[in-house]
């Protein structure tokens, strides 16, 4: 049977390149011999309860307060979240999924309620910039690696306990603070990652893809070569901007998490010469 | 405002760059409003727009030192090197004799600052979609500042690409508008309207009606907003397409310049023409000289290697470019940079279907060009990766089709800052054989 991946609203949330996770994630299905179908579901459709996994993207407050209150009407995210789908959301995408969001004109507006969080206005500035994060424990188990992506978003996120954090910020804003970045609970996978978040971490895809279809045979068949080279690039890239930044920064700290990260890196690095 | 033109020629003599920018910081370090007196006394025509502002202002200047006013003899003061800045515009206008009109091209971010101090008589508005959103944020943050730079310049004609509802949005505001029916390819910024954030609807009859242009017609489905009938419109059923005038005249371009965008281009740009006091016969035989715009169309000779130099640098532009490109399996060289000028974030390259390149071996080059081979791997586009620009040209040569004479033809795309460093090193590598 053919895994269907629902391509939620990319004329209202998709303004990151964002709806390039779909086509990651069908692609490598694809090269494993499985079928796979993005179904494009645009505004003015209406959101298939019945798809295996829905990437929802990133976008502006007036989009994103008209995704969140069409999904809230439609109830179909919450019927297929209920039945098990797997969910990416990237960061607008990813403020809806929670108890609240800010509405373009700044007050709090009902966000769909399928992530124990909820996103705030900020005063600090607009969180824009190259974004390393070291996956929480319960995710290193999966093979994921150390996380790249781009960030860039003015509210900020506060998890209550039912999100667990995709893992702790190493360089970059994330949430809030600088501390943790995303949300995930149940399948739902929530990020302020751009980039697109699964063009720079080959191996999140895989880990997403595994929650619909059991397993992954390993990489062996896929060639990653360009996919890692990117990957590596860009944590490599980031290692440095931490370096620059000095020891006094939150980025200087770790020293023992640095090593490990840097030890993955090369390790991918290799797989890709 | 001499003080800013000796530093002009100074940096320039120090063969730092083209001397555009240093003397302008300069200028309004010791006159803030140096703007306005520099741009004082002569007829000021401002270009802005996420693409096309270049070219649309060369278009223009070509078109009014032809028609124009007596002025400047013959002279138009322009930026054309695209320093379009408050600085670069300060170097430009403090170079240009005093009284000759002035057609600037504007960044978007700037066009409300930059507008309150050098009172134009014609704003030029081509569109907006996704670019730099590291610095820009959101597409309709620049709207909203465009509609309130129109409210505040009572005295200019706002020349529209009625086709873009983030543009007729923003016009809106302005006492007089020309609405031009310049279409619109991309539309996923458009999806929802700048007024209500209701869906927009695109199609014929979904306007205010009046002649159909390219892509006749949106609608707001849920306010009042939808494309305001067009004056002037691109008619593009003749081949080279024509400007159409609601008067009922036609004028055929007869551009040497490629694509539909540059035939929107031209149809804004005589408009602005048209409202200068240019007549449309003159402004059309003008816009027909033009070959080339700042290294963009042409193509530089490297070895047996003949490239032609083509400027992408967002979704909006490629929706335009694969039109342009030499049929399969001509090779293209794709070329990403990710610096300020580019935007830091180039996951943009994701909005765009580069599937459309199947069949032309494509080289992925440029500080970025890991995320472009990445786009290209999953595209399924047979590629490689070559980080050195020139080297990047060279081995697209090699992979052409075997049989195609002496000289071997590659198409080069390129986004802003790596299209600058290509004419730079092309330049050089040549020189040197």
């Amino acid at each position: 049977v053919s895994v269907s991946i629902a391509l939620v609203y990319p004329d209202l949330l998709g303004t990151y390149g964002d709806s390039g996770n779909a086509t990651i994630l069908a692609q490598r299905l694809r090269w494993r011999g499985q079928e796979a179908e993005v179904v494009t579901v645009l505004a003015a459709d209406s959101v298939p309860a019945g798809c295996d996994l829905y990437v929802i993207g990133g976008g502006e407050d007036l989009p994103q307060g008209l995704a969140a209150s069409k999904l809230n009407a439609g109830r179909s995210l919450h019927r297929a979240v209920d039945n098990g789908a797997v969910v990416l959301a990237i960061c607008a995408g990813f403020q809806i999924m929670g108890e609240k969001f800010v509405s373009p004109g700044g007050e709090p507006s009902e966000g769909l309620g399928l992530l124990d969080c909820a996103t705030v206005p900020s005063r600090a500035p607009r969180a824009i910039g190259e974004m390393l994060v070291e996956p929480s424990p319960p995710w290193q188990g999966h093979g994921l690696g150390v996380l790249t992506g781009f960030e860039n978003h003015g509210a900020v996120t506060e998890l209550g306990p039912g999100a667990h954090p995709v893992g702790e910020v190493r360089l970059g804003v994330g949430n809030k603070d600088g501390t943790v970045e995303g949300a995930v609970a149940g399948r739902i996978w929530a990020t302020y990652m751009h980039g697109p978040v699964l063009a720079r971490n080959p191996h999140l895809a895989d880990l997403l893809l595994s929650w619909v279809v059991g397993p992954l045979t390993p990489l062996a068949p896929l060639d990653d070569s360009e996919p890692d080279a990117l990957h590596a690039e860009r944590a490599q890239r980031a290692f440095g901007e931490r370096r620059a930044r000095g020891p006094g920064s939150r980025a200087g700290r770790s020293a023992r998490w640095w090593g490990k990260a840097a030890g993955a890196v090369r390790r991918r690095g290799d797989g890709a010469s | 405002v001499a003080v800013g033109r000796g530093l002009g020629a100074l940096s320039r003599a120090a063969g730092r760059g083209s001397g555009s920018v240093i003397g302008g910081h300069a200028i309004l370090a010791i006159e803030p409003a140096a703007l306005g007196v520099l741009a004082a006394g002569r007829q000021v025509l401002l270009v802005s727009g996420t693409n096309g502002k270049t070219t649309t202002t060369k278009l223009l200047a070509s078109a009014l030192a032809a028609g124009g006013t007596r002025a400047g003899n013959g002279h138009v003061v322009t930026n054309v090197q695209g320093a379009n800045m408050p600085a670069g515009l300060a170097t430009a206008l403090a170079a240009g004799p005093p009284g000759a009109p002035a057609v600037l091209e504007v960044d978007e971010a700037w066009l409300g600052r930059v507008s309150a101090r050098a009172l134009p008589s014609v704003i030029v508005l081509l569109n907006l979609s996704r670019d730099q959103l590291d610095r820009n944020n959101e597409v309709r943050h620049v709207a909203q500042r465009w509609r309130q730079a129109c409210q505040d310049a009572p005295g200019a004609v706002v020349v529209a690409n009625a086709d873009d509802p983030l543009v007729a949005w923003a016009a809106t505001g302005a006492k007089k508008v020309t609405w031009v029916g310049a279409g619109l390819r991309w539309r996923n910024d458009a999806a929802g309207c700048p007024e209500c954030g209701g869906p927009i609807v695109f199609g014929p009859g979904a306007g205010a009606g009046g002649p159909a242009s390219a892509d006749a017609g949106w609608r707001c489905q849920e306010c009042e907003l939808c494309r305001p009938r067009p004056d002037i419109w691109l008619d593009t059923t003749v081949a080279g397409g024509r400007a159409a005038l609601s008067t009922g005249e036609m004028y055929p371009l007869r551009l040497r310049l490629p694509g539909r965008c540059n035939q929107a281009n031209a149809v804004m740009a005589m408009a602005a023409a048209l409202g200068a006091g240019v007549s449309a016969a003159a402004a059309t035989d003008a816009m027909t000289a033009v070959d080339e715009v700042a290294g963009r169309y042409a193509t530089i000779e490297l070895g047996a290697v003949r490239a032609r130099l083509l400027l992408a640098k967002n979704p909006a532009g490629w929706a335009e470019v694969f039109d342009m490109l030499a049929p399969a399996p001509t090779p293209v060289v794709i070329a990403i940079n990710a610096r300020t000028a580019d935007g830091h974030d180039p996951s943009w390259l994701w909005d765009v279907p580069f599937e459309a390149l199947k069949g032309r071996p494509a080289v992925a080059t440029g500080e970025r060009g890991t995320d472009m081979a990445v786009r290209l791997h999953y595209a399924q586009v047979e590629h490689e990766l070559v980080p050195d620009l020139v080297a990047a040209v060279r081995r697209a040569g090699k992979r052409g089709p075997a049989n195609s004479g002496p000289h071997q033809q590659v198409d080069v795309v390129a986004n802003y800052t790596s299209f600058h460093q290509l004419l730079d090193q092309l330049g050089r590598a040549q020189g040197a054989g």
